[in-house]
């Protein structure tokens, strides 16, 4: 196992797990708003515990979030020192941006909206779940602001010692790359905050517990799933595809395993990509419909990875074709699920169809994987660029750390986060049999008086 | 100019980070032996609830300053760190879980485990903190490119080739830890009542007289293993208001205690907290990393500083934005200020 190896597996996987937590704290910040806004506009408890309940569930994974974050701002200069050296003045500028505009805000209206609503007003305890919210969103937009330059470097200047560094704060920042994925991965986010919330609502109604709460959570997880699971093909996907297809015509092969340049390229709906065939196997096929999808024309003529020099082929390229067909693929499905419940719900039917409620609850895995498999698809299909062509993964991991130290805080690593992973699991699998009319926390604070 | 400014905006942030993160990684170290009850030590963890993982944030704010304002120290500490490093990052995340999990698993056997990781990851990170000023201080062996790797350990004697952990940076592990024990301490005297709050106020005596002891043999190990130290006080002496400022609050720490004035002798200790580290930012200015392999090797502050339109976009967003966190965190404390509620079960 090579150093280069050992350091991108370190930060996949820190990465990977990381982002488990802030898909939902950023989707249910969203919703948390939605029934607190309720909540305050019509006085009802109802909607008040609904909300406090799913703070209690934020909470858990607000830390979990924090906790699993921490590391990915030091792993910068752990195990990416050659390149944090060269990049810091441009990327290092949102990464610190992220903690002084957007932590300070989080921490501090989250200690007050979860522990200070006997010692604030009840708008004032709302005006907290905002301004959560809010934070939750700054903090992804200065992740997308980082992310976006190493996958479209835009506003920078390279200086003698091979540094870059920024010249124009407003461009790094109104990235077009970036603001395209950060509409597009804050509905997956909502997506999954969605699905979650629709999910726990099916839990109630199918067990019979907590009835009314469970038809809350299930039209608030199902309204908000099926304008977010629209959105996030249509416009937010398309365009995003649309940007990559033009910026990074590797990628975008790669991900539709386009092996030979076509006019008239067919998408591939299932297929194994052969490397050495240079061909799809068991391929099925619908003509024309990736060009239409890119140029929207069936005729244009799309890129293949012929026409690309073997050397910038992404280098683990079946693994960024099945990432994005894993997307798409749950992305359609989501659709799909979301109409139907959506229609039920219309029909007034949806709290009693059983077997849709079963599907809305065993569905609730399946955004996160559809995000996890989204956010490979553009790391994967950078490669093997760390900035995309301007400096190659090989050239910027730390060269003094080895490949036996690296793998020794790798396997450190996913150590405690299987622990993290229980424990979690745990923490809220507790939470919800607990349900949210209080019992048990307000029994355990009498007790603790 | 920007260097200057930059180097002493990056030592505000750590400074910030030390007094705030300090004091609840001091509740953390007492919460292995002082609260008795399972109504103290939840009274005790109530009192850093609401703020903690605030305090965090001035770390990771403060390790993003670093890293745009001076990449190729951020690059070359981080990687040549790695190990300590990896250990901070995994006390920090066992530390918030056990934390989070105390307040929502309720069962006998795990309540104590709990407590225990909780405790023990809080003094270990205070002593690794400790341990890793120290190892700035005393320089580490950077090679021609301005890299380097230290093992955990070698011969526990700072040289050419130290570890991180030599019997300074051990002695600066301890100040820490002492330190910032006596910091927790002097904040649960604010916010907690009764017995506890008495056996916290005991403490603080016996904690200040190892306080003074250690802080004078790290002083005087500062001016052994890297005499360079005191170059800038020499040529200002003025400076030396430092060394005396630290002990000035240490005073003040005993007299304010004494008087029953908790929250001046809090200050107090955070005086202390800032004292310390100023002095120490000031021993090394205008390095940022000494070499033990050389001084033409020290990654000095022309050498590490970003690029002038970096540095000038990054002074705008960053003076408009720690004002608005500055805001936040005065609004927060002045909310949760007075002792701590004993009644709200946490969320």
């Amino acid at each position: 196992m090579t150093p280069e190896l050992i350091h991108r597996l370190h930060f996949a996987f820190t990465i990977t797990f990381h982002y488990l937590f802030p898909q939902l704290t950023m989707g249910l910040g969203l919703l948390i708003v939605m029934l607190k806004t309720v909540a305050l506009r019509s006085g009802s408890e109802e909607w008040d515990r609904a909300s406090r309940f799913w703070a209690r569930i934020f909470g858990i994974n607000f830390v979990f979030g924090v906790v699993t974050g921490i590391p990915m701002e030091f792993e910068f200069g752990t195990n990416w020192a050659r390149f944090s050296q060269l990049s810091g003045g441009v990327i290092g500028q949102p990464l610190a941006m992220e903690g002084v505009f957007s932590f300070f805000l989080e921490s501090a209206f989250l200690g007050l909206f979860l522990y200070g609503e006997k010692r604030i007003s009840k708008r004032m305890h709302w005006f907290s779940a905002v301004m959560v919210w809010l934070g939750s969103w700054i903090s992804g937009f200065f992740i997308i602001v980082t992310d976006a330059w190493m996958q479209h470097p835009v506003a920078y200047n390279r200086l003698p010692n091979g540094q870059f560094e920024v010249v124009s704060f407003w461009k790094l920042l109104l990235n077009p790359w970036g603001l395209l994925q950060y509409m597009h991965n804050m509905t997956g986010a909502v997506v999954t905050g969605s699905f979650v919330m629709a999910a726990v609502g099916a839990f109630y109604l199918l067990d019979g517990k907590n009835k009314e709460y469970g038809r809350i959570f299930t039209r608030v997880g199902v309204i908000a799933g099926l304008i977010s699971t629209i959105a996030i093909i249509f416009p937010t996907g398309d365009l995003h595809g649309k940007y990559v297809a033009k910026n990074q015509p590797a990628a975008i092969a790669a991900m539709e395993g386009l092996f030979k340049t076509e006019s008239g390229a067919g998408i591939v709906l299932i297929g194994q990509p052969n490397e050495e065939t240079q061909q799809i196997d068991n391929p099925l096929v619908v003509n024309n419909v990736l060009s239409f999808l890119i140029y929207g024309t069936t005729k244009a003529e799309v890129t293949g990875l012929d026409r690309i020099p073997r050397d910038q082929w992404p280098s683990a390229l079946p693994l960024l074709y099945y990432s994005y067909h894993i997307m798409a693929g749950l992305g359609t499905y989501f659709v799909a699920l979301m109409m139907l419940s959506a229609f039920l719900l219309w029909r007034k039917k949806l709290y009693t169809a059983r077997w849709v409620l079963w599907l809305l609850l065993i569905s609730f895995p399946f955004p996160y994987i559809a995000n996890t498999a989204g956010w490979m698809t553009a790391e994967i299909g950078r490669q093997p660029w760390l900035i995309y062509g301007l400096m190659r993964t090989s050239e910027g991991f730390s060269h003094v750390v080895s490949a036996g130290n690296g793998l020794f805080t790798l396997i450190g690593f996913m150590g405690l986060y299987s622990l993290l992973g229980l424990l979690f699991t745990v923490l809220v699998y507790r939470e919800i049999s607990n349900g949210p009319t209080p019992k048990a926390p307000e029994l355990h604070a009498a007790i603790a008086d | 100019m920007m260097g200057f400014i930059w180097f002493w905006l990056v030592a505000v942030m750590i400074v910030g980070y030390v007094v705030l993160d300090g004091f609840d990684l001091g509740v953390g170290i007492l919460h292995l032996f002082l609260p008795r009850t399972e109504a103290e030590r939840r009274a005790s963890l109530h009192s850093i609830g609401p703020v903690w993982d605030g305090n965090e944030v001035w770390l990771l704010a403060g390790g993003g300053t670093l890293y745009f304002a001076f990449p190729l120290l951020y690059a070359s500490a981080f990687s040549g760190f790695y190990l300590p490093l990896m250990i901070v990052l995994w006390l920090l995340v066992l530390r918030g879980v056990t934390l989070e999990l105390r307040n929502h698993i309720d069962m006998g056997v795990w309540q104590s485990l709990l407590d225990g990781v909780f405790g023990l990851a809080s003094a270990l990170l205070a002593i690794f903190y400790g341990a890793a000023l120290a190892n700035v201080l005393r320089g580490v062996p950077l090679g021609d490119d301005g890299y380097f790797f230290l093992p955990l350990w070698t011969n526990f004697r700072p040289g050419i080739h130290p570890g991180i952990l030599d019997w300074y940076t051990v002695i600066g592990g301890l100040v820490a830890l002492v330190a910032l024990t006596l910091h927790g301490a002097l904040w649960l005297t604010i916010k907690v009542s009764g017995d506890l709050e008495k056996r916290a106020c005991r403490l603080i005596n016996p904690l200040l007289l190892g306080l003074i002891l250690l802080t004078v043999a790290s002083l005087i190990g500062t001016i052994a293993v890297r005499p360079a130290s005191l170059n800038n006080y020499y040529q200002h002496p003025v400076t030396f208001i430092v060394p005396v400022g630290v002990l000035a609050a240490l005073a003040c720490i005993w007299q304010f205690n004494r008087n029953g004035a908790p929250v001046k002798a809090f200050l107090s200790s955070s005086v202390y907290l800032f004292f310390m580290l100023a002095g120490a930012c000031w021993g090394v200015y205008p390095t940022l990393l000494p070499a033990t392999t050389g001084v033409e090797r020290d990654i000095t502050l022309s050498r590490a500083i970003s690029g002038p339109h970096t540095l000038s976009v990054g002074l705008a967003w960053w003076l408009f934005g720690m004002t608005l966190a500055v805001a936040y965190v005065v609004f927060v404390y002045s909310r949760f200020r007075g002792k701590a509620d004993a009644d709200i079960a946490a969320h």
